[in-house]
């Protein structure tokens, strides 16, 4: 091979490689790096494995004291729910029914989700108040109304991961794809669709709740 | 006589007229048939804001709509939700045109309240699995590379939520107001997270927002880096404080929840969080007992806006039927039409751009004789997607799902104009 040739496969080799290094990424050198301080104190978010879950713990005991003065005047005093605010307690047995009750005794998942929940949002118009030993035991308090935890039971990071919640293998990734696969039927039908006309099974005028009524279904 | 919804009166002479000449149908003119016998003062006489100046420029330094619109707003249904500020109120789809909904109609949403940031005093931080935690200003935000501006509908998952068990509210404003479409200017998501360096493990990115909800869901990694937005512009302006002000994240095609306001924090993690908006709400309760989680995806759905209960027909004659199409799936390739409750279908006409992930507009222009309809809509996306029946999808979902809706909906309208909401066989 000529020196020549040689020299156009090194540019050709090289120039190839350009592309590549466009794509790795660039950096704009925008923001500043963030202390450790300022990640400590916005990263409060637990996950169901107990990462996230700052050092402390609360007993049942102590979480009553908590939930009846800062909880109880939305919730209930028994979690049922003061006027239409959620309810924290019950349910068990519903959720194939009529009008199911979803709640963290009977709906939620895991147990992080309820200390990740108050810890950031409750009690309601005063956000993120709470200690960290306070988010435990009303998270006892809680998993203790709905039966899951005994009356002198006390949560900690330690033993947090242990506590499951019942309803947690009932839950399911998206299969929309495969059991709404008669979805994507590409060619409706355009003509003489139904056998005979269509009858009228129910009217909103009948149950009269649109805006102005004040009884009606809850949203969530 | 009756008064029509956006508060003008019929012509008593021309109603007068009609009745006489339809017969029944008492408030409906037919305006084509009518023919004007003594002049119209409104053209004869010289009017105030003829003869009169009007108010000078800088009267309005920040324009507001026409006094004759107050009537297009945002409603609330209060007995929905225990407290304002964790609620919702909906988009008067009835009311407007096109494909972009106007910054001040768009919905709300929210668990908090609406939090009034400074833009100085704001900050957005990425942690977690990433090679250089980093925190950005909004000035920051605003000198990144690679600014784009993209049109998206958002639709609350639970949008037309009321409707699972049968017909219930009386107006598309209600049943499918929790939407909105409107033109985003921001950077890629992928840009900041770049920015920090996802590690290899980095599979979930979780947003959370700065109001009193401190709001966060878990994203996959592969969504965040498609097509997600950092988003601080609404209709070529800045957002407006009651969606996010001042930088929300945009996600095309997901349920609204996930568009986290107010955005403050990225965390780059390894497994899903399961916050309580994606396990106590926001999952799919079926009839079984058992519920689908991380049904992210808004299905193919459509709505007739006009005629709707909010705004019946007044005229026989010449009518334009028009409504909404969207689909996170993608691109809205078809809507049809059935005025005799899905027995036969046409199709409808597309006006306007159709852009994937983005609301769409359709048409069907009809001669209406007096007679009663039961009118629905149908919309197709390009993955062949079908919206289906409010029946079809029972049979899958059971009644206690409440989110993700997409059901095809009956409006019958009467002999007198009027227009319901009903359920058919
Ligand atoms: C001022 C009324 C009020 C007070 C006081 C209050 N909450 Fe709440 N709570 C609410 C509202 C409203 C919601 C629903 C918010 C939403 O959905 O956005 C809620 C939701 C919850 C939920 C989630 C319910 C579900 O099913 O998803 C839990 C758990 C909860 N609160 C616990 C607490 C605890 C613990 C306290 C005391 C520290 C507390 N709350 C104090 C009003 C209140």
């Amino acid at each position: 091979m000529s020196r020549f040739r040689k020299t156009v496969l090194a540019v050709a080799v090289l120039l190839a490689s350009v592309p590549a290094l466009a794509q790795s990424v660039k950096k704009t050198g925008l923001g500043r790096v963030a202390l450790p301080e300022e990640i400590a104190a916005w990263d409060i978010d637990v996950r169901p494995d107990g990462a996230g879950l700052p050092a402390g713990m609360g007993s049942v005991k102590q979480g009553e004291e908590i939930y009846l003065e800062r909880c109880a005047s939305c919730h209930g005093e028994f979690g049922e729910g003061a006027g239409r605010y959620p309810v924290l307690v019950g349910g068990q047995g519903t959720l194939n029914k009529e009008n199911p009750d979803k709640t963290i005794g009977s709906f939620w998942p895991y147990t992080s989700t309820v200390f990740d929940y108050v810890r950031r949002t409750m009690p309601f118009g005063n956000a993120q108040s709470l200690t960290a030993d306070e988010t435990y035991a009303l998270t006892a308090f809680l998993l203790n109304m709905n039966d899951i935890v005994k009356d002198d039971f006390e949560l900690s990071k330690d033993n947090f991961a242990k506590v499951k919640l019942p309803n947690v293998a009932n839950f399911y990734p998206d299969d929309r794809e495969k059991t709404e696969k008669a979805f994507w039927r590409k060619t409706p039908c355009m003509t003489n669709c139904k056998p005979e006309a269509p009858k009228i099974l129910g009217r909103a005028r009948a149950l009269d709740v649109t805006p102005d009524d004040k009884t009606g279904p809850r949203v969530e | 006589m009756s008064e029509t919804s956006s508060g003008r009166k019929l012509d008593r002479r021309g109603f007068l007229k009609s009745a006489a000449l339809a017969g029944a149908g008492a408030s409906l003119s037919s305006a084509a048939a009518v023919g004007q016998t003594a002049p119209d003062p409104l053209i004869t006489e010289v009017q105030d804001w003829t003869r009169y100046l009007g108010d000078g420029v800088q009267a309005r330094p920040y324009g507001q709509p026409s006094q004759f619109e107050k009537h297009v707003v945002r409603r609330d249904v209060e007995w929905l939700t225990v407290s304002r500020e964790s609620s919702v109120n909906f988009t008067p789809i009835h009311e407007i045109d096109g494909i972009i909904t106007p910054s001040g109609l768009a919905f709300e949403r929210h668990h908090g309240g609406i939090a009034e940031i400074d833009p100085a005093k704001h900050r957005v931080m990425i942690n977690g699995l990433v090679n250089k935690p980093l925190v950005f200003t909004m000035d920051d935000i605003k000198r990144m590379p690679g600014r784009v501006n993209r049109a998206y509908f958002l639709e609350c998952a639970a949008n037309s939520g009321m409707e699972w068990r049968g017909a219930q509210l009386n107006g598309c404003q209600f049943t499918h107001g929790m939407i909105h479409n409107v033109w985003y200017t921001g950077i890629p998501l992928k840009t900041l997270l770049d920015e920090a360096g996802v590690k290899t493990n980095g599979k979930w990115v979780m947003p959370e927002g700065a109001d009193a909800s401190a709001m966060t869901r878990s994203i996959p990694i592969e969504k965040a880096m498609k097509d997600c937005l950092v988003a601080f512009g609404m209709n070529g302006e800045a957002l407006r404080p009651e969606q996010g002000y001042p930088v929300r994240l945009v996600v095309p095609g997901w349920e609204g929840n996930m568009w986290v306001k107010w955005l403050r924090r990225l965390e780059v993690g390894d497994e899903p969080w399961h916050a309580r908006e994606e396990t106590s709400k926001y999952t799919d309760l079926l009839a079984d007992g058992r519920s689908r989680r991380f049904t992210w995806i808004m299905d193919a759905k459509s709505i007739v806006t006009n005629p709707s209960p909010q705004a019946p027909l007044k005229h026989k004659g010449p009518n334009v039927l028009t409504g909404i199409a969207w689909s996170g799936r993608g691109t809205i390739t078809r809507v049809d039409v059935s005025v005799d409750g899905g027995r036969n279908w046409k199709t409808a006409r597309l006006d306007g751009p159709a852009m994937p992930l983005s609301m769409a507009r359709f048409y069907f222009d009809f001669d209406w004789d007096g007679r009663e309809l039961m009118i629905q809509s149908r919309a197709m996306d390009d993955t062949g997607y079908v919206q289906p029946t409010k029946q079809e999808l029972r049979a899958v979902r059971g009644l206690n799902s409440i989110y993700h809706n997409n059901g095809i909906q009956t409006w019958l309208v009467r002999g007198d104009g009027e227009v319901e909401n009903v359920e058919i066989s």
